[in-house]
């Protein structure tokens, strides 16, 4: 499989602040990959390292086999959609799309052709003769991206594109992002601090903090199984089990994870494990009730689902969970 | 210590200012009247009215016998304005207002540009301090100060001589029409001089108008293949032209209206200033003034049509 984007060893200082420090990682070619983190945690550094707004303070880059340190941005078959769209507001919708192609020389009939296919692609026929302040947030979203794609980049970043977007369209730009990266076959790298949009689009997420990669792998194996106690934290809202906890459950670590969802409010049954604490606080989320039961003065978070009944605040429970979905991890 | 209220509505201010900040809040078209009607009044009546008694004037005669004013409508002032002198005393001040506009542009973009994206801090304070500086002193000040600058023996002649260059102001100044006896006396000194005073006027605007312009949409373009020239071309100025049109209006009308500094730099040739200056002055023929002191008025409304046909406030 072709390597889309190389980071090999990749710092970037601003003065005395390592925004990305000593970065390694390696996009394949038609994969969707998300960074994701805490803001300055790295990511946007990362993508606009890709795009060539930023270079290296020291590393290497390669995207498709080539030396990209060095590079301006225009010479560079990588485009991106902005966090807030950067639509240029004195030229028409149609014009913004066919940008990319007017610089490049293209005539004006075939560049007029495929900027008008592009934005039918994003579900936006017609709209070619507004301009960038006439649409919503979600159909200034889909021109940037249609601008982006209209070039046909070898990689397409995007830099919190649905950010600032409501719940309800967010979910549906996911799903079209999601099928359009299929179609198309484009490497998309997404930066995003949102972990239910990142583990629920890309193929491989990369957890940022402070500069550094905490864990990179498949959605399933970062959410079950944290490296890192920021992981556990970051990702989903992990319990987080001290030293002295896991020692009682028989486990040799410094910290464990537990997912809220792993855990029920029951006696164990066979081969689970078990602890025993008083329910301290519980909040309704819809398909589940958040539980947070105190065991010795740790909190741990149980996910019960809406129909099983809640216990009173104050009253004594036994959890469990089973031993497998107990993970050790690292200090950090 | 803490105040509670005992009801929803807190109670009134018995204070007139209270009262008043009631009455404004309940009707506040009449705060606006308030606040813009003395302004409104003073351009609408004071201003407005005596360019109206103005351009009237230019449609009476002088009566060349008396030299008194004959109020009768008659388009002969205008016939004498369009006398063979006086276009030529239009076109000399047109051609230079263009020149002093293009050129001061063409320097304070630059300028301009670096003190939106790049200053910051105490840099951005000392652009500010550094624009404003020479609109401290006397305009008058600066300008006989320029006339020995640009003196035969001023210092620029001495500089020229010292790098060996002084064949170069020479063959300049010999040149037809730019040329002349030295820089103090040519129109390319009047060039100068124009340039430097109107200057602040053409940075601050576009610089504006630059700070206006996100960074991103800079990065946009180079994004999807704009090199800088093009990302100039197709977003930068485009998006800072109402800028460079607001700082254009300046520098052109300022220099369309001076009478000062062609007087002390330059040939004795005269401007629309001058023109004005001396026919309601020494000549007291108003009516020619008048007349004179229409022809900015023209041009102008001429230009910001062009600039709007040409799109250069769609950014705003």
């Amino acid at each position: 499989m072709t390597t889309a984007v190389l980071f090999d060893n990749i710092s970037r200082h601003f003065g005395a602040v390592r925004a990305v420090d000593r970065v390694n990682l390696s996009i394949a070619e038609g994969e969707f990959f998300a960074m994701l983190g805490p803001s300055g945690s790295g990511k946007t550094t990362c993508l606009r390292l890709m795009a060539g707004f930023e270079q290296p303070t020291a590393g290497h880059i390669e995207i498709f086999g080539e030396t990209a340190e060095g590079v301006p941005p225009y010479r560079r078959s990588v485009n991106t959609v902005f966090q807030d769209y950067a639509l240029f507001p004195h030229l028409s919708i149609l014009d913004n799309v066919a940008y990319g192609l007017m610089v490049k020389g293209i005539g004006r009939e075939e560049r007029r052709k495929a900027a008008e296919d592009a934005l039918a692609m994003v579900k936006l026929p017609g709209y070619g003769t507004r301009r960038p302040g006439q649409l919503s947030g979600g159909q200034r979203q889909r021109v940037a991206l249609a601008r982006a794609l209209v070039n046909k980049p070898k990689v397409l970043l995007l830099d919190e594109p649905l950010g600032a977007l409501d719940l309800k369209l967010r979910e549906q730009m996911q799903e079209e992002l999601k099928s359009l990266q299929k179609s198309l076959g484009i490497t998309f790298v997404f930066v995003t601090h949102d972990q239910g949009e990142a583990l629920s689009m890309a193929d491989r997420v990369a957890v940022f903090n402070e500069g550094r990669i905490q864990q990179l792998g498949r959605p399933e194996d970062v959410y079950n199984q944290p490296k890192t106690r920021f992981v556990a934290d970051f990702v989903g809202s992990s319990n987080v089990l001290t030293a002295k906890l896991c020692q009682r459950l028989g486990l040799q670590a410094s910290f464990a994870s537990l997912r809220p969802e792993a855990v029920a409010i029951a006696p164990a049954a066979d081969g689970a494990l078990s602890l025993s604490g008083t329910v301290a606080g519980r909040s309704f989320l819809g398909a589940t009730n958040r539980i947070v039961v105190d065991v010795d003065g740790n909190r741990i978070a149980v996910a019960s689902p809406a129909a099983h009944s809640v216990p009173a605040i104050g009253s004594p429970v036994t959890i469990s969970f089973a031993a497998r979905d107990l993970h050790p991890m690292e200090d950090a | 210590m803490t105040i509670v209220a005992e009801t929803f509505v807190l109670p009134e201010r018995r204070s007139p200012a209270g009262r008043l900040s009631d009455f404004f809040w309940r009707h506040p078209h009449v705060l606006l009247t308030v606040l813009l009607g003395p302004p409104l009044l003073w351009l609408g009546v004071v201003y407005l009215g005596s360019l109206f008694a103005l351009l009237l004037q230019s449609f009476f005669s002088i009566d060349e016998f008396s030299g008194l004013i004959n109020y009768e409508f008659t388009l002969a002032t205008y016939r004498q304005l369009l006398s063979e002198a006086n276009l030529d005393i239009i076109l000399r001040t047109v051609s230079m207002a263009a020149l002093v506009t293009l050129f001061s542009a063409f320097i304070a973009f630059p300028i301009a540009y670096y003190a939106a994206r790049y200053a910051r801090g105490k840099w951005k304070a000392l652009f500010y301090l550094a624009v404003m500086l020479p609109l401290w002193s006397s305009y008058l000040v600066k300008v006989y100060a320029w006339k020995l600058i640009l003196a035969k023996e001023g210092i620029l002649t001495w500089i020229f001589e010292k790098l060996n260059l002084l064949w170069l102001l020479d063959a300049w100044l010999a040149l037809p029409i730019v040329g002349g006896n030295s820089l103090s006396v040519s129109y390319t000194g009047t060039f100068i001089v124009f340039v430097y005073v109107w200057m602040p006027f053409m940075i601050l605007p576009i610089q504006a108008a630059l700070e206006r312009v996100p960074a991103n949409l800079i990065e946009a373009s180079s994004d999807l293949g704009g090199t800088p020239a093009q990302t100039f071309r197709h977003v930068l100025f485009p998006l800072a032209l109402p800028g460079v049109v607001a700082g254009s209006i300046f520098t052109f009308s300022l220099t369309l209206g001076d009478y000062i500094i062609p007087q002390i730099i330059g040939s004795s040739r005269l401007f629309i200033g001058q023109a004005v200056y001396a026919q309601q002055g020494t000549a007291g023929n108003i009516p020619l003034a008048a007349a004179f002191t229409v022809v900015p008025i023209v041009i102008m409304g001429a230009y910001l049509w062009m600039a709007k046909r040409m799109g250069a406030f769609d950014a705003l």
